[in-house]
């Protein structure tokens, strides 16, 4: 079911720059990898729950911390700021 | 003081009985990894200055007759645990510089003993690989033998307290990062129970199968360090309140898979697991084979879940927030190459492989089927529990191989792994303890024994390692 992976619209997906060279290396690799796991297929899950060994822990929305308590620390390790604020790249651009 | 033989519990006695100081202690470490550690690697950073600091503000809390069960203990720390003020790195380019701006919580429950921090020890790249090979920094190497790789992806932690380059480390082990390096190098290697320490703080990997646990000489140094960092934390939501899980009375019956490990380990290694079950029997405890079908079936379903988590979790190295970034002309060009320069192959190949089980049109076949199957591989323990006290394999189907052996190929690198990532699939405890030794190339290298506890069964399996180590 995985003989054919396309590793160019993968590494689009993760945001992840791959070179060509790569690409031809991970062609191969990915594939037996997927085969290899694949052996699961086989495994009956007719009978399976998965419910009862997973539950929901929730805090309660309250005592919040100071405010600005951890702002600096935190803003020292972006890589680019402005002020108190952490500076990207414009994310939406209008349509020409 | 002989820093190859010394223990925890040993220098816990020196320190109290004043037979030497924390900072003499500590200094005899900081001597011992300039001189060494050239050659093994197994630090990628030491810190000396603020090492020393420690040790006296150690000695002081001994002086005031405060100690405790690390005061002035000398340990390290792996690369993906955050330590305030310190590069955290996890081994990768895309985090070189970063500065952790937090304790984790380990980390704080070690400083209010006042225990000493030597450095931050190399690893495989976010933890993914099982011979450190996969570190950004280069290779650490096996003290037992410098051709071979200590195992992974804690290698760095084993390969410095194996070498008396630590008397603890703490690692992290998501498929079995703690276990098959301390079977690498001989040593005591604990992966606690799913919730048992508090994971803040930590860099995730695989967050349904990623605990924090220590390696250490002995079980009861391990058990030491497991006591100090272990506990309910409400940062952590996952991690469990005291006493969650009822145990059942111990049975002194061990229970083994052996259909499942009668394949693809080493006729040697194999030979030495036997000897020790011998040792068990000897020691009063029933040996029982179990049935447990679905095991094989762990490693597929491993190799699915981890590379699935490991493509979410990583998503967070982008460029913005933290870490490398690489300018570029739009943000999406910045996400893909800071991505592409800060990531190394393996984790390339996990985020890649796990952005396709998680993708439109394969998520049912792949992830959601595996997380069915790991249900299976749960209920199995569950069934095997009913029975033993503890379920007993081999934590690696070998012993050390050669630096480069396996690097170039993925799938041989990933069935070290055949073992140890049931317990992480399952959620239980276990344990590697030494299991003898077998020969490759004139030298002797260290087996470990594993040993799988139901939830919460830590007590089992310091309570059965202790009769292993007796030996």
């Amino acid at each position: 079911m995985s003989d054919k992976v396309d590793i160019v619209a993968l590494a689009k997906l993760a945001r992840l720059d791959v070179s060509d060279a790569e690409v031809a290396k991970l062609e191969k690799e990915i594939p037996e990898i997927l085969k290899f796991v694949e052996a699961i297929q086989k495994a009956d899950i007719s009978d399976v729950s998965e419910t009862k060994s997973l539950r929901n822990v929730m805090r309660a929305d309250e005592n919040p911390i100071e405010s600005g308590k951890y702002t600096k620390k935190l803003l020292d390790a972006a890589p680019a700021r402005e002020g108190d604020r952490v500076a990207v790249k414009q994310v939406i651009s209008r349509k020409k | 003081m002989d820093l190859s033989t010394l223990t925890i519990t040993e220098a816990r006695r020196a320190l109290d009985a004043k037979a030497y100081s924390a900072l003499e202690l500590t200094n005899a470490y900081l001597d011992a990894i300039a001189e060494k550690d050239g050659e093994l690697h197994a630090y990628l950073e030491v810190w000396a200055d603020s090492a020393r600091e420690e040790a006296k503000a150690a000695d002081a809390m001994i002086a005031a007759g405060k100690s405790q069960s690390l005061t002035g203990i000398p340990l390290a720390i792996k690369d993906n645990l955050l330590v305030e003020g310190r590069v955290a790195s996890s081994a990768s380019k895309i985090l070189e510089n970063y500065v952790a701006s937090y304790d984790a919580t380990v980390i704080a429950k070690l400083k209010a003993q006042g225990a000493v921090f030597l450095g931050r020890t190399n690893m495989d790249e976010f933890a993914m690989g099982s011979s450190t090979e996969n570190s950004a920094y280069g290779p650490t190497k096996n003290p037992h033998d410098l051709s071979r790789v200590p195992g992974g992806s804690s290698g760095g932690s084993a390969a410095a307290v194996a070498a008396g380059l630590a008397l603890g480390a703490l690692g992290s082990d998501t498929g079995g990062s703690i276990r098959q390096p301390a079977s690498h190098c001989g040593l005591v290697g604990l992966k606690p129970t799913y919730g048992a320490v508090s994971r803040f703080g930590l860099m995730p990997m695989g967050s349904s199968l990623d605990q924090i646990g220590p390696l250490a000489k002995t079980i009861a140094d391990a058990q030491i360090l497991f006591d100090a960092i272990r506990g309910h934390d409400l940062n952590d939501s996952t991690s469990s309140p005291e006493n969650f899980y009822p145990q059942n009375p111990f049975k002194r019956v061990i229970g083994v898979p052996r259909a499942f490990i009668s394949k693809g380990v080493d006729e040697d290694v194999l030979a030495r697991f036997n000897a020790t079950l011998d040792i068990l029997k000897n020691a009063g405890y029933e040996i029982r084979d179990v049935d447990m079908p679905n095991l094989p079936y762990a490693l597929p379903v491993y190799y699915i879940i981890c590379p699935a988590e490991v493509s979410t979790n990583l998503a967070r190295y982008d460029g913005i927030r933290y870490g490398l970034s690489v300018p570029a002309d739009t943000i999406g060009e910045v996400y893909t190459k800071t991505r592409g320069a800060g990531f190394g192959p393996e984790v390339r190949r996990r985020t890649l492989i796990g952005t396709f089980v998680l993708s439109s049109g394969y998520a049912d076949a792949y992830y959601r089927k595996a997380r069915s199957v790991r249900e299976l591989i749960r209920a199995d323990f569950a069934r095997a529990f009913e029975g033993v006290d503890a379920v007993a394999m081999p934590t690696a189907p070998g012993s050390a191989f050669r630096i480069g052996e396996k690097a170039s190929d993925p799938l041989a690198m990933y069935l070290e792994d055949i073992f140890s990532v049931t317990a992480n699939l399952a959620g239980v405890p276990a344990i590697s303890v030494p299991g003898g030794t077998v020969e490759r190339d004139g030298k002797k290298l260290p087996v470990g024994f594993q040993l799988i506890a139901p939830h919460g069964g830590e007590e089992t399996l310091f309570t059965i390692g202790k009769d292993v180590e007796a030996r």
